[in-house]
């Protein structure tokens, strides 16, 4: 008989109408601003700049080497290099972004920017609400709006910011291993320079420090910026 | 005291009226008549508007509006101001003049059909002689809005949508007016507010509606399925497919002007719904003789909500059909069984009153029905098509 | 000769002109049809309801959506560049005046050239109706029976010559 379907379909919408009213549980969707899904782990929209310890400032992981700054497809990322040296928060005397300032309305959330960076110093944020009346200033980013701490980090994407600090805390170590023995070295030639000239000078504090630069790219692409 | 307030709206009519100098009063008389409708259906509309969205997303389990205002009732006021805040964009190989009549017409026509529905007892804007005759002639000039919509946009997309909908208002248009018949003739008048009348009275506490006889209800199916298409609704809402043509002849239609079309969709809907009422549901009489208290305006409204509420349903339910199941369905089953339908009413007419004219009548329905379902599924015709490509 | 009589004849003139001088053929239905509803209006305005409302029915309901349809179907996207009419203007003046001339013959020597100020009649639409199936009973069957013959054989044009293949 023409019509038993149509009656079956019926009966099936008609129940999903009185169900969602009896059984929340039928009810898919969120009420979102009060409500919220768990974020998932691999959520990303736009880059945000990392920080180690507690002050911004002197923590941020970007030495303003610009490769995110050339790389960048829709050329969304300004950079203006500082002119001198301060230290960041392992105490080493580094140059710093004196600018940093990322266009989010131009941004296309593509994550070169992150795979490029030599010192997992830019990542990729979780953070969606970010409508602003002002079309211009208020999606321009600045190095303090950038700026988030680590543990920010830590928190939105835990594994992988995991093996980041690892990574990290695993290149310091063998940096500082090897500026140690670049030390004791330095320290047994001026020893034995010492013992040959019978008047040793003392082992200085800042060579150590600089033999704690993790790679040479920066030396170099400093040397080419000067 | 109940035929005060079921007369409420007519009293205060005469009283507003005695205040007019007689010269004036034919023309005051057909503004107070008309300016309620003019403004109770579009309420309906925007009404119908939060009702269908709430409960099309309940049956798909979800919210639906919720924010404006209280369990978001006041959506339609949003949409309105969003609407009539939209820049009117006109293309600019439109022709101007047609783009801009299409919505007047195609809305004007929809209020028009108002002028003969009886909204209560006394009230009713025309009395027509030939009130049934004024419906259909009046709903046949929204096909002519529509071909002007869809043509003067100058889109592909528009063009083919009208063709749809003109094809698809022409074919259903047959059975629509067939189904009606069999009212006319039980009814022996073309007036709307005398097929009321015939239906108003009562056996015992049953009312005499035409929808409990057999060809009173099939005519009701049938009357409501081409209905369903002469509104362009669900499932029969392929002049707007929205997967191929995006929204049919009002594609090139933005702003308020889209919105009138959408009005005018819902106004034709109504129009039809009421018509139905009219025609099989009793139009403003109680269903039970012991509810008569109740003004008749209630009934008829509540009657309008509870078709309005079935349309939402099945639109909420049924996929819509493809071009050629629609135009067999038309032809092939829903024209011959309307036409044996008129055959059954007769039968009916000149049959003794008694159980034997339910069994002859109901019979022949039924196995018409069969048959032709029957003949439909044999052909194969409501099954999957399968596409041969060039090789 | 009122002025509601006066606005509903210009208005029936203007949409036929209209639809004789267009040069876009889909502006020509729709002034013709323009011209079909003052018509109709015309019958209204004379108390023949069912007149009217079939004019509108069947004219602007069917024939102009036909007609609509297809120039929609036929015609390529710009349908403006048509000039046939030009070349028919000497043997159409002839016919409309044939026409005419036939018509006023029929009106002047028809019986009701008198004007008959009678009211109209109560409940036409059963009187056409009881007309209809009383004494033009066969005229009406015969029309029946053609456009049953008309449709029949528009379904054998649209059939599907390879039927083996659906």
């Amino acid at each position: 008989m023409l019509g038993e379907g149509i009656v079956k379909g019926l009966a099936e919408t008609a129940r999903n109408f009185f169900g969602s009213y009896v059984n929340k549980e039928r009810l898919t969707t969120v009420q979102f601003p009060e409500e919220r899904l768990p974020q998932i782990e691999a959520t990303r929209d736009f880059p945000f700049l990392v920080y180690d310890g507690t002050d911004p400032e002197p923590g941020l992981r970007c030495v303003a080497c610009q490769i995110c700054e050339k790389e960048c497809p829709p050329k969304c990322i300004y950079i203006v290099k500082s002119a001198d040296k301060k230290p960041d928060a392992t105490g080493k005397a580094q140059f710093y972004p004196a600018q940093f300032d990322i266009d989010i309305s131009v941004c296309m959330s593509c994550q070169i920017c992150v795979e490029v960076c030599p010192f997992d110093a830019i990542k990729m944020d979780v953070e969606f609400e970010m409508s602003s009346e002002d079309r211009f200033g208020g999606l321009l980013l600045d190095k303090y709006k950038l700026a988030k701490s680590n543990e920010y980090y830590n928190k939105i994407h835990p594994t992988e910011a995991g093996a980041v600090d690892a990574a990290l805390a695993e290149e310091r170590a063998k940096a500082k291993l090897a500026a140690e023995a670049k030390a004791k070295k330095d320290a047994e030639v001026a020893a034995a320079k010492a013992a040959a000239a019978a008047a040793p000078p003392p082992p200085d504090a800042t060579p150590a420090l600089a033999a704690e630069t993790p790679a040479p790219a920066v030396a170099t692409a400093s040397g080419e910026t000067k | 005291m109940f035929e005060t307030i079921d007369q409420i709206f007519v009293l205060i009519k005469h009283w507003l009226l005695g205040y007019v100098p007689g010269m004036a009063q034919p023309l005051i008389s057909a503004i107070l008549s008309v300016v309620p409708v003019v403004i109770a259906f579009p309420l309906l509309f925007a009404i119908t508007t939060v009702l269908e969205r709430k409960g099309l997303g309940r049956m798909q389990n979800r919210y639906g509006p919720n924010r404006t205002g209280w369990f978001g009732i006041l959506q339609p006021m949003a949409d309105g101001i969003k609407s009539l805040t939209k820049e009117d964009i006109v293309p600019r190989t439109a022709d101007q003049l047609v783009h801009f009549l299409a919505p007047v017409v195609m809305v004007i026509a929809s209020f028009l059909v108002y002028a003969v529905v009886p909204l209560g007892r006394n009230m009713v804007i025309a009395d027509l002689n030939a009130g049934v005759l004024f419906f259909f002639a009046i709903g046949s000039m929204v096909e002519l809005s529509v071909f002007m919509a869809g043509w003067s946009s100058h889109s592909k997309y528009s063009l083919l949508g009208a063709m749809r909908a003109i094809a698809q208002m022409i074919s259903y248009e047959m059975p629509l007016v067939l189904a009606s018949v069999v009212v006319i003739m039980a009814a022996g008048s073309l007036s709307t507010v005398t097929i009321v009348n015939m239906q108003a009275g009562y056996t015992g506490i049953w009312p005499h509606w035409y929808v409990f006889t057999p060809w009173g209800i099939t005519g009701f199916i049938i009357f409501m399925i081409a209905a369903t298409a002469e509104s362009n609704r669900c499932p029969f809402d392929m002049p707007e497919g929205e997967s191929e043509i995006i929204a049919g002849y009002f594609i090139e239609y933005s702003g308020f002007k889209f919105a009138l079309f959408f009005l005018a969709e819902y106004l034709g809907m109504f129009a039809t719904s009421a018509m139905a009422i009219t025609f099989f549901l009793g139009g403003w009489a109680a269903p039970f003789s012991f509810l008569t208290w109740i003004p008749s305006y209630v009934w008829f409204f509540g009657k309008l909500l509870t078709i309005i509420c079935a349309f939402i349903w099945v639109r909420g339910t049924l996929p819509r059909l493809r071009m050629d199941q629609l135009m067999n369905f038309a032809w092939k089953f829903m024209l011959p069984l309307s036409l044996i339908n008129i055959v059954g009413a007769g039968i009916w007419h000149f049959m003794p009153a008694g159980f034997t004219r339910w069994g002859v009548v109901s019979l022949l329905i039924l196995l018409s029905c069969v048959l032709l379902s029957r003949g439909l599924r044999r052909n194969k015709w409501f099954h999957v098509r399968t596409y041969r490509f060039a090789s | 000769m009122t002025i509601s009589f006066l606005l509903l004849a210009a208005i029936t003139i203007i949409g036929t002109a209209a639809a004789m001088t267009l040069k876009n053929l889909v502006h020509c239905v729709l002034a013709l049809s323009l011209g079909l509803v003052g018509l109709a209006a015309l019958y209204l305005q004379l108390g023949a309801q069912f007149v009217g409302f079939t004019q509108i029915l069947v004219y602007v309901g069917a024939v102009a959506i036909l007609a609509a349809f297809a120039i929609m179907m036929t015609r390529s996207a710009d349908p403006t560049a048509s000039n046939a009419a030009a070349s028919f203007r000497a043997s159409g003046a002839l016919i409309a005046v044939l026409v005419f001339a036939v018509l006023a013959w029929a009106t002047i020597s028809g019986t009701s050239a008198q004007p008959i100020f009678t009211a109209a009649p109560e409940g036409s639409v059963g009187q056409v109706g009881a007309a209809l199936m009383h004494r033009f009973v066969l005229p009406l069957e015969v029309i029946g029976l053609l456009l049953t013959a008309a449709l029949i054989g528009a379904g054998i044009l649209a059939m599907d010559e390879h039927r083996g293949t659906r």
